[in-house]
């Protein structure tokens, strides 16, 4: 049996290790075109502010991971994915033949239509490769022009502004992190950030960029001009799903599978950013882009692959944890609210904390935090275990600071209980 | 054999002894704050429980970890953080459904408790034996596990 993953990110490596272990004796090949071995791209931040070195962004520490584990791991490029013949054609030339073909290959940044976005020294914070540009030219006293306050915008901020840089902001939406916070905690966010010395423009569009000497000369859509000797974008990313086209492998945002994980071609299956999977929260199937769910695709479909029966995705709970510049925020599920649902909300402006619950019936179906780094994995516990928290919903609504008290009351024996049960 | 942590409400008076004992182990200060095990308060109830990590076997921190920073201990069979390995992301925080993995401002990396090697502070500092750490299979542990499947369905 010949199991092919393209794509050696998280979703890529756990998949090729789960199959390793549910079929020792069938063939495991992992494909990735970047020249690293397997790394994290959620760790390139810490490499950026030096916190690692480049050995502490890999998905596995020893040298000798994947040769032990019998994990043909290929540095190459997939042409093409022949379905008749059941074949990948690498682009050095060769082929290699697949009976469970899982695709990986996780997103990529996408760029503004922006006159300017194509000149040199413009980066997206991606690759290692990126990293390393931005490090080099992420200076104290550089000014940074950052393109994107969405999470992972969010994230090289930090970097960005530990690094000494002035750094400014741009955002289209009307707050930070408009797809993980809402207009509170994004308010929040970006007070904070300004606090702290950071310009931000929400509502802001950049609407051209020239390269004047050795800087950028940035056009806004407000009328004024910034100068940037750095610019990263961060305005988005975009499942790679170049690969399946006139495969005839059904795409939409990412690319269709069941829940199963598996495409419409019974042999092709495809897990983490670029799959367009189940969400927990909604039933309905789209692009999550988190590690997390990464994660747990790569698990269902190497089980799916390996032909366990009953590997069903019951749905993967969205959520996000983002650390901007020490203010720590979350989100998980429906954060903006089910429909005729109910909201607990409890705000401290000054101290910048702040934790929105949303509940449908006494189920808590979505959670905002800011400023919460305890016990915060409880809301997802709450949300996909889709507790009934009884009276416990009465008292979060007073306090919804008591979550671990309702997950406890809820689900373990407690006091006199504990006795009988 | 493996052993497991039991923790029993019921005989929990919220002296809060076993969070000093975990802080001074792990942090060497007496600080709750910092502490791995949490006692929590029930006014409604009039009842106390201290809660932990069960070293599930699901490990979802383990498997949410980016960067391999998370392992099994190979003589407890806890869940550890390799402090040195660990970036930060917090990742592990929100994927933990038990809410047991913390993240430390103080030192950028995420604390969980470890048994203290096989020898859990929690246990040996606690004046009603409400925490005890006996063989895993005689504990409540079977009933924390099935609270734990029940609650939280696997894929």
């Amino acid at each position: 049996m010949n199991h092919v993953i393209i794509g050696a990110g998280p979703a890529g490596v756990v998949a090729a290790e789960t199959l390793r272990k549910l079929v020792p004796e069938a063939n495991v090949t992992l494909v990735g075109d970047e020249q690293e071995p397997p790394y994290s791209r959620m760790a390139l931040p810490y490499y950026l502010v030096q916190q690692i070195a480049e050995s502490g962004t890999y998905l596995r520490k020893s040298s000798d991971h994947f040769s032990r584990l019998n994990i043909d791991v290929r540095q190459d490029k997939v042409a093409s994915i022949n379905r008749k013949q059941q074949q990948v054609m690498l682009s050095s030339g060769g082929a290699v033949p697949y009976d469970k073909l899982l695709i990986a290959t996780g997103s990529r940044p996408v760029s503004p239509r922006i006159p300017g976005m194509d000149l040199p020294g413009i980066y997206a914070c991606w690759t290692l490769e990126d990293a390393r540009n931005i490090a080099a030219r992420s200076k104290p006293g550089a000014k940074v022009l950052l393109m994107g306050a969405g999470f992972i915008g969010c994230i090289i901020l930090e970097a960005l502004a530990k690094s000494g840089a002035d750094l400014t902001v741009v955002e289209m939406e009307d707050r930070m992190v408009p797809r993980m916070m809402n207009d509170t905690a994004g308010g929040l966010i970006k007070a904070w950030c300004e606090e702290q010395g950071v310009h931000v423009h929400t509502s802001t569009k950049v609407t051209a960029i020239e390269k004047n000497g050795g800087s950028f000369s940035v056009t806004l859509n407000t009328g004024s001009t910034i100068t940037a000797d750095l610019i990263v974008s961060a305005t988005g990313v975009h499942p790679n799903v170049d690969l399946l086209a006139g495969t005839g492998v059904e795409t939409d945002d990412g690319i269709l599978v069941n829940r199963n994980m598996q495409t419409n071609d019974p042999n092709i299956f495809a897990a983490g950013d670029v799959a367009q999977g189940r969400d927990f929260s909604t039933g309905e199937y789209s692009v999550q882009a988190i590690q997390p769910t990464a994660a747990e695709h790569a698990q269902l479909a190497a089980r799916n692959m390996a032909g366990i029966v009953g590997a069903v995705h019951r749905g993967s709970v969205n959520m996000n944890v983002l650390d901007t510049l020490g203010l720590i925020s979350s989100s998980f599920g429906l954060w903006m609210g089910a429909k005729d649902g109910q909201t607990s909300e409890l705000l401290n402006r000054d101290r910048y904390r702040y934790l929105n619950l949303q509940f449908a019936d006494d189920v808590l179906v979505g959670a905002t935090s800011l400023g919460l780094t305890q016990h915060v994995g409880v809301l997802r516990g709450l949300i996909q275990s889709k507790t009934r928290l009884g009276v416990w919903k009465e008292r979060l609504l007073e306090d919804p600071t008591r979550i671990m008290e309702a997950y406890l009351g809820s689900t373990q024996a407690l006091g006199f209980n504990a006795r009988i049960l | 054999m493996l052993k497991a942590l039991q923790l029993e409400p019921e005989k929990c008076t919220g002296c809060l002894q076993c969070e000093m004992a975990c802080s001074y182990e792990n942090e060497g200060i007496f600080n709750p704050s910092k502490s791995r095990i949490k006692v929590f308060t029930f006014h409604e109830e009039g009842r106390f429980a201290p809660y932990t990590c069960t070293q599930c076997a699901e490990a979802w921190c383990l498997h949410a970890c980016p960067v391999e920073a998370i392992v099994i201990n190979p003589v407890t069979g806890s869940k550890d953080v390799l402090e040195d390995v660990c970036v930060g992301c917090k990742v592990c925080t929100i994927a933990c459904p038990f809410g047991t993995v913390n993240y430390n401002a103080d030192t950028g990396k995420v604390i969980k408790c470890d048994l203290c090697g096989g020898e859990p502070a929690c246990a040996s500092a606690c004046p009603t034996q409400a925490i005890t750490y006996v063989d895993a299979d005689h504990t409540g542990l079977d009933r924390m596990r099935a609270h734990a499947a029940q609650t939280i369905p696997r894929n």
